[in-house]
């Protein structure tokens, strides 16, 4: 009853027009969920916001058709496109803190949308907004709706968004990114929720995301778009299983898969990057083999935070990050840390860095006891040895430093080529190595892409010659062709240089592929450490049970 | 291609928009003007003996009974009203910009390290910061010019007139500096390139002013603009009350002071040359200001 | 929340201590007083007995604590210049300085905040344009210049309102008042719009940012999605949430117009506690300095102090705590 044939919307820019997307066509039934899936910069957010006619300023369509059933979208004045938003199209986007108005009741709200939509009185609306929170799983709804949206967490504001965006009774909701910022367990309750709603009220979802298994889990049907135009559409089963386009191909050979190891994923070799090779490097981080494999064993670690004093009675409150923490990474080996977010993941891996104080516990590299953040002295080896891989690319490289001076600071620190020259040439080669042009030297931070910026931090890392490398969430803010490609590379480098590897993340299926063995966190606490394979085959923990069975997976018999 | 665009889009943008291309155009004049007033200047007007009574009063070229000698006029003194104006801009720039690189030092340097450090250090600075933002800058400024008079003998005082304003509007103003300098580096102190250094081991110096520093400096330079803007506004306000800068070397203030007692009698350019002199200068300096605030904030483009 | 409330109403009592202190040493280590009060003719032994007898010999701590016990009491000194209690010569003056700073703030806002509304929500109309010029000269202008151009406009040529003084006064117990009559009223318009001029400009450039900030927040785009209509839009919820970080300027700026009332007193020669300031300065009067200082504090901290209950009163995330 949606249908999209053809649409094209531009940006007009100092440079000329700038299309984001193009010859877009796509239809969606009553009751049907549609995902649209596609890389950063595909435009499906885009297509969604065109629809819904919330384009960015100075956006407009160009071309193209937009019916929602006999209606012509594009045929509106401004005020009944209004009337059409929240009647019949809805929209949710993706963080719900941020989409509700701190400063306005639950209950003001949803009255104000459904009072701007139908004749109902104020007593009507309200009963007509308890009962749909009811409906949509919030327990107790008639008192939690006098709440703020910041009294409710992650997950139940979500459905608050849900709440307000179906209180109207659309036909159509545009869904972008809606559980992406929420946990494994929390998005698959929403996305059984979304199932619901559409077979229960007939409400057609267009779904936008980036992360296939979500697409698997709930889609009927999906578009793959790509660079601003539709590659490949039809019925979820067969595109994703048995794709026919060589880019959905492509794309589906760098989803790491949940129930196996694979050994190197399948990239298409771009053309930017060498193949990699860097002799001056190579052979410089094999002499710092010498000092062998390096493995990393946490007995008893705790680290407890004050907090901040809100009342004037009660002291303030601790809050305990890890708790009895005890872990050996086998030297030379991969161990993955799996756990969701506020799990305690990144403040083990301050605590093993020094940036944050342990209250309790040992730490032990090699044969060294490791002393603790504020007693580490800035010349300790560990910060040589121990080097770090971070999340953001584009944080973790300083944008006022040449990338020059930005690879020849650890060989400068730490004493290990005296002349600038020497310095810069081997920075260079490890660019190779890592699978950069070497003329990257010159140039700054934001000239590269966010693949391209990991592969940097990468390369800064191993200049320091470290025996163990954390990698915390090195990949998950990158798509997932460019995650493969780096993934691959860090297999590489682990295993012709012998490092042992910490790998942080909460990506289930990413650590499956990386790590021989895997422990997992909750709460700062340790619910399970075994062989990869044991763990994701045979898990003991509850937690990892669920965990497992709620991460969304494309079901392996659509695998050709 | 798009790169190089990029770069030198600050520069794309000045050059199409006419308003910073003038105010750069007036701003760039006053202060040449400034610097070479001494050899453009007909007269030094503080030297006595280069101007007399008998020139005083002389209206502007395009009047009656003007001499064309004095293009604007001559004051009551007899000092050409040119002449003044440069000297006197000199003397507010200079006030200005001194007044200005110390509240600037000062500042950044107290924001960066309670950024950096957080914690008791923190506390402490922004504990000084609250006590001076009670006061506002006019205050301050008067009291330290009011403790200077008390604490000084008075020989010296003359000579120190400059020196005295300049560290009373600075002590006004690096309060400004410091609270954008410790908000930046909280947000830069949690980017990974920051934890990085402090990882690697660095130095807390170096981090702070090779690694942090650059990165502040897009704010940090808006608000020297800005601060540069009341830095002579308030020189000129302390000159016009009579505290600031004296008669026989005047600044912009000054001048209007003096010319203030005119206002009356029919001698108009004794007053508003000055002053229109004065606006022109704050003026294009806020241009300036407000199209560097644009350049460093992408989103508004 | 109540934590919240005393460790603010602790910062502010020390924020009044610091300053006590700066007039104290102002007190101690800028001239001498015995030699203020006495003159040329005393002998020395008499000096050194008064300066017993007023206990300036005691230790550094003791006289301090007796200073702010004092003050705190309305004690305030006397000057040097007049001989007067200063606590007389300030509350003489307050009314005026008040009326002035209250009426300039309340022109300042109501002008202010509703063209930085309009401005941001039709950043390209030809009276933004406009009216964005103007303030940019605005802030450029200093003070004392409005005030002149004002009185050179209304006053000499035009001969509408007055160019200085307060017109006629009523006096209300304690409280000399100039917002009675008719001719205090002429008296106060010009006053008053210079000295609101520049905090107008300042509210009015805050509060556009602010709102352009918030029209670009995601949950006004959601709303947008639902179809709320745009009226309820703008005001309700766009312009409800800026009003939050501008009222905490809103007390910073009566700050300011307290302060830069020094110049519009001097330029208008409005009998105000500015006006006292600055010839207290011409003439290192010390005691009046150093209470003026202290006074002007007390204000600004108690203002800020208001400030931040009503912002606590306002803002949900401060007042209540989550439910799970």
């Amino acid at each position: 009853m949606l249908t999209i044939k053809d649409l094209t919307v531009k940006f007009p820019s100092r440079f000329g027009d700038f299309s984001a997307i193009e010859g877009v066509d796509m239809t969606i039934k009553p009751g049907e969920i549609h995902g649209l899936v596609g890389e950063s910069g595909a435009g499906k957010s885009t297509v969604g916001a065109a629809v819904i006619g919330l384009l960015q300023a100075p956006g407009y369509v160009a071309n193209g058709i937009l019916t929602l059933g006999d209606t012509d979208l594009r045929d509106l004045t401004a005020a009944q496109a209004h009337e059409v938003r929240g009647d019949r199209i809805s929209m949710i986007f993706q963080d719900p803190q941020t989409s509700l108005n701190p400063l306005m009741t639950i209950e003001d709200q949803l009255v104000e949308t459904i009072q701007a939509h139908s004749d109902a009185s104020k007593t009507a609306a309200r009963r007509r907004a308890v009962d749909l929170l009811e409906d949509i799983g919030i327990q107790n709804a008639s008192q939690r709706i006098k709440a703020y949206p910041h009294q409710f967490s992650g997950g139940m504001r979500q459905r608050v968004v849900i709440a307000l965006a179906i209180c109207t009774d659309p036909e159509l909701i545009i869904a972008d990114e809606p559980t992406t910022a929420l946990d494994v367990a929390v998005q698959s309750q929403v996305l059984d929720l979304i199932k619901q709603l559409a077979r229960e009220r007939q409400i057609a979802f267009m779904l936008i995301t980036h992360d296939i298994g979500v697409i698997a889990q709930v889609a009927n049907r999906v578009t793959v778009m790509r660079k601003g135009r539709v590659v490949e559409t039809g019925d979820t089963a067969q595109v994703l299983g048995a794709p026919k386009h060589p880019y959905t191909r492509a794309l589906m050979d760098a989803v790491p898969p949940l129930d196996q190891k694979i050994d190197r994923f399948r990239v298409p070799a771009a053309d930017d990057t060498a193949v990699m090779q860097g002799d001056t490097a190579e052979r410089w981080l094999l002499e710092g083999q010498q000092y062998g494999l390096t493995g990393l064993a946490l007995e008893n670690l705790t680290v407890t935070f004050t907090g901040q004093r809100t009342s004037l009675f009660r002291k303030p409150s601790h809050y305990v990050a890890l708790e009895d923490v005890t872990l050996t990474i086998r030297p030379g080996s991969i161990m993955g840390l799996v756990g969701e977010s506020g799990s305690g993941k990144s403040t083990l891996a301050k605590a093993i860095t020094g940036l944050v104080t342990p209250t309790y516990g040992t730490m032990i590299l090699g044969d060294t006891v490791l002393p603790f953040g504020s007693s580490r002295s800035r010349h300790h080896s560990s910060r040589q040895l121990v080097q770090m891989v971070f999340q953001d690319p584009y944080s973790s490289l300083n944008p006022r430093h040449r990338i020059g001076d930005i690879l020849t600071e650890p060989l400068r620190f730490y004493g290990f080529v005296k002349d600038p020259a020497e310095r810069t040439s081997l920075a260079a080669s490890m660019l190779s190595l890592v699978g950069m042009q070497p003329d990257a030297i010159i140039k700054y931070p934001h000239q590269f892409s966010g693949g391209q910026r990991q592969r940097i931090a990468v390369a800064r890392a191993l200049l320091a010659r470290p025996r163990f490398l954390i990698c915390d969430e090195p990949t998950s803010a990158l798509d997932v062709s460019i995650q493969a490609e780096i993934l691959n590379l860090l297999k590489e480098l682990q295993a012709r240089f012998g490092l042992t590897i910490l790998f942080i993340s909460h990506n289930l299926a990413v650590v499956r592929q990386m790590a021989d063995d895997t422990a997992v966190l909750r709460n700062g606490k340790i619910q399970e450490v075994n062989t990869t394979e044991v763990v994701y085959q045979s898990p003991q923990a509850k937690y990892t049970k669920s965990l497992l069975a709620q991460t969304p997976v494309m079901p392996k018999s659509w695998r050709h | 291609m798009i790169a190089f665009l990029k770069k030198y889009e600050g520069l794309w943008l000045f050059v199409h928009s006419p308003s910073a291309i003038v105010a750069a155009m007036v701003a760039t004049l006053i202060i040449l003007g400034a610097i070479f007033a001494s050899w453009i200047a007909l007269v030094n007007p503080y030297d006595l003996a280069s101007f007399s009574l008998f020139d005083g009063l002389l209206p502007p070229v395009w009047q009656d009974g003007a001499n064309p000698k004095y293009l604007l006029g001559t004051d009551d003194q007899g000092r050409d009203m040119i002449s003044a104006i440069l000297y006197g801009a000199r003397l507010s720039l200079i006030i200005g910009l001194s007044a200005l690189t110390i509240a600037a030092v000062i500042g950044v340097g107290l924001g960066l390290a309670a950024g950096y450090y957080g914690g008791r250090f923190d506390a402490v600075v922004m504990r000084i910061a609250d006590v001076q933002l009670a006061l506002p800058a006019i205050l301050t400024a008067l009291l330290i010019d009011g403790i200077a008079r008390g604490i000084l003998p008075a020989a010296i005082q003359q000579d120190l007139r400059v020196a005295v304003l300049t560290l009373a509007i600075a002590l006004s103003l690096w309060v400004n500096f410091a609270r954008t300098a410790r908000a930046t580096t909280f947000v830069q102190m949690n980017k990974e390139y920051v934890q990085a250094a402090i990882m690697m081991g660095q130095r807390p110096s170096r981090v702070m002013f090779v690694h942090i520093l650059p990165n502040i400096l897009g704010p940090l330079l808006v608000i020297m603009t800005v601060d540069l803007a009341s830095a002579i506004l308030l020189e000129a306000t302390l000159s016009f009350l009579g505290i600031g800068l004296p008669a026989d070397s005047p600044s912009l203030g000054t001048l209007i002071r003096i010319g203030m007692q005119f206002m009356l009698s029919g001698e108009w350019w004794i007053l508003w040359i000055p002053t229109l002199f004065l606006i022109a200068l704050v003026v294009s300096i806020n241009i300036l200001g407000d199209f560097l605030r644009d350049i460093f904030n992408p989103r508004l483009r | 929340m109540v934590y919240f409330i005393v460790k603010r109403m602790i910062q502010s009592v020390f924020v009044m201590l610091a300053v006590a202190f700066l007039a104290f040493s102002l007190f101690r280590f800028v001239g001498d007083p015995i030699t203020q009060m006495t003159g040329v003719e005393t002998s020395v032994v008499d000096q050194e007995r008064l300066r017993e007898e007023l206990g300036l010999n005691d230790p550094f701590v003791s006289q301090f604590i007796r200073f702010t016990g004092d003050m705190l009491q309305g004690d305030f000194g006397y000057s040097y210049r007049t001989r007067q209690p200063v606590a007389d010569m300030i509350t003489e003056r307050v009314p005026a300085t008040l009326e002035l700073g209250v009426v300039a703030l309340i022109i300042s806002l109501l002008v202010g905040v509703p063209a930085g509304v309009y401005t941001a929500l039709k950043p390209r109309g030809i009276w933004t344009q406009t009216i964005l010029m103007t303030t940019l000269v605005g802030v450029s202008v200093p003070t004392f210049v409005i005030g002149i151009m004002l009185i050179f406009l209304f006053g000499v040529q035009l001969g509408w309102l007055p160019t200085f003084g307060r017109g006629g006064t009523v006096q209300i117990g304690n409280w000399e008042s100039s917002l009675f009559t008719f001719s205090g009223w002429r008296a106060l318009l010009l006053p008053a719009i210079t000295l609101g001029v520049y905090q107008l400009t300042l509210t009015m450039r805050l509060v556009r940012a602010e709102m352009m900030e918030v029209m670009r927040s995601d949950y006004i785009r959601f709303a947008m999605a639902r179809g709320v209509p745009m009226r309820k839009l703008h005001y309700k919820h766009a312009m409800v949430n800026t009003m939050v970080p501008v009222i905490t300027i809103i007390g910073l700026q009566f700050g300011g117009v307290i302060a830069f009332s020094i110049v519009t007193e001097s330029v208008f020669q409005w009998p105000g506690m500015g006006l006292l300031f600055l010839e207290s300065i011409r003439f290192v009067d010390i005691p009046v300095m150093g209470v003026y200082l202290v006074v002007i504090a007390f204000f600004f901290v108690l203002v800020n102090l208001v400030v931040d209950l009503l912002y606590v009163a306002i803002d949900p995330r401060l007042r209540l705590r989550e439910l799970e």
